[in-house]
């Protein structure tokens, strides 16, 4: 169904600059994403990642610049998903909260169950369907989140540090639910400050520091031969501030 | 202590006599109350909800006012809607005074601010929580309303308790507008001034216990609704 789709990439984003309270905390930033590679905003805390990453998908209006989608701003936003930090639960069932995900997605009532159910055996959630989503742990609400953002068949996925607050065994089941959503075809956009992660995951890097876009470069060569001094430091594992 | 006693006899008393006068004081109360309640929370969930969610200038002067009609004085209000509905008010052709209608529109006037300040504020906490991610998913406007008034309803049903304890409670706003008339406009609280004032303080002190009694078992039976405690937990 996705693929019959024209796809709403590559993603342009053009001088990008976002202020808040007249501190500028994004300078300027360009960069087009392209469909099939997973895309990492790796970077320090604080950096700006998550900033570009709502900017891109329309969370927040910027300053100065531009975030073009091919087929325009209105077809991508049906488009696109974004998995946060936090997974926001609904007060409602685990299967309620991917049912009102396709309710807002437009899809008929009568098709929402089977893909609801579709969505929770991805997740391997199935078994908690009914059980209200506020009660599950917090890799159980973040798989949630994931499954609730497939059903809806982004093209592509925004994904807001997925694991930051996971223990191992939840940050592996919730990574290889992303390699599934990327081997299925979804664009990955992630934003994370995990070098390991990172390099598990990346297949191009933007680096970013102090609101501005250092490096933008396939993985591997940003990994080996990183170009500036402060990816350097990133890279080896020094505290970037 | 001997009224107290003999307070909860005549409670008694009153409760299995079903004498006719009594049970249409209490079922005057409760349709005067309930309907009051059942008005103010047509107007005062979309007016909390939107207040919380629109930006509008004089939108921190809305939420004041609200917040403070939250504490208005019921007599404040009583004369007010006596004003207005009396002979010579703007009203007045209407012949409305001294009935139960008018106490009705009285008592929805003093809940309607509680339910719309409580709804804005647990609607306005939620979005906080909600607010990227039903932003995210593109919901239009009716999406976003229901979704909101939809998984605050466990928090709403406070704001009703709230509203419908105000309204039971209150015996200024009744009293002026509807005068304690015997048969017509005589609800539990004006009764019990009245007793009180006649110096029959068992009998008031029943009524009391009575009204007590009913207000403890509209609580409960929200509460079955709702569901266990565990339930609530969960989902709120």
């Amino acid at each position: 169904m996705m693929k019959m789709q024209s796809s709403i990439l590559p993603l342009d984003v053009r001088r990008l600059v976002f202020e808040a309270d007249s501190t500028r905390l994004l300078h300027d930033v360009g960069f087009s994403l392209q469909a099939g590679k997973r895309t990492v905003l790796l970077g320090p805390n604080g950096a700006g990642k998550i900033l570009l990453l709502r900017l891109c998908h329309g969370l927040l209006t910027p300053t100065a610049g531009e975030v073009s989608w091919s087929g325009g701003h209105e077809r991508a936003r049906k488009h696109q998903a974004m998995v946060f930090q936090q997974p926001v639960m609904l007060r409602r069932s685990v299967a309620g909260n991917i049912t009102h995900a396709l309710a807002a997605h437009g899809v008929p009532r009568a098709d929402r169950p089977d893909r609801a159910e579709a969505a929770l055996a991805l997740a391997g959630l199935s078994h908690l369907a009914r059980r209200p989503a506020r009660v599950l742990s917090g890799g159980e609400q973040q798989r949630l989140a994931l499954a609730r953002a497939w059903a809806t068949e982004p093209q592509v996925l925004f994904l807001d540090e997925p694991t930051a607050s996971l223990d191992p065994g939840a940050t592996r089941a919730v990574e290889t639910l992303i390699e599934g959503f990327h081997a299925a075809g979804t664009k990955i956009v992630m934003a994370t400050h995990d070098l390991a992660q990172a390099r598990r995951l990346a297949d191009e890097i933007l680096f970013v520091h102090k609101g501005r876009l250092l490096e933008s470069a396939d993985a591997e060569s940003f990994f080996d031969r990183p170009q500036t001094e402060e990816a350097l430091a990133f890279v080896a594992g020094e505290l970037l501030w | 202590m001997e009224t107290f006693v003999t307070a909860f006899s005549e409670a008694g008393a009153l409760l299995v006599s079903f004498d006719a006068d009594f049970l249409s004081i209490v079922g005057l109360s409760l349709r005067v109350s309930l309907t009051a309640v059942a008005i103010a929370c047509l107007i005062g969930f979309p007016l909390g909800t939107l207040i919380s969610l629109a930006r509008f200038p004089g939108r921190g002067g809305a939420v004041l006012l609200l917040n403070t009609f939250m504490g208005m004085p019921p007599v404040v209000v009583g004369l007010i809607v006596f004003l207005l509905l009396s002979r010579a008010g703007p009203f007045g052709v209407l012949g409305l005074l001294f009935t139960p209608t008018a106490m009705i529109i009285a008592q929805t006037i003093l809940v309607t601010p509680i339910v719309a300040a409580l709804t804005r504020q647990t609607v306005e906490d939620l979005w906080a929580e909600y607010g990227e991610h039903l932003r995210s998913l593109d919901a239009g406007p009716l999406t976003t309303l229901s979704t909101l008034i939809v998984d605050a309803r466990f928090s709403l049903t406070t704001a009703v308790l709230a509203g419908f304890g105000r309204a039971i409670a209150e015996v200024g706003a009744v009293m002026i507008i509807g005068g304690n008339i015997e048969h017509v406009t005589r609800v539990m609280t004006t009764a019990i001034a009245l007793e009180t004032s006649k110096g029959n303080l068992s009998t008031a002190l029943g009524l009391g216990i009575v009204l007590l009694a009913l207000a403890l078992a509209v609580n409960a039976a929200v509460q079955l609704i709702n569901g266990s405690a565990a339930r609530r937990a969960a989902l709120a």
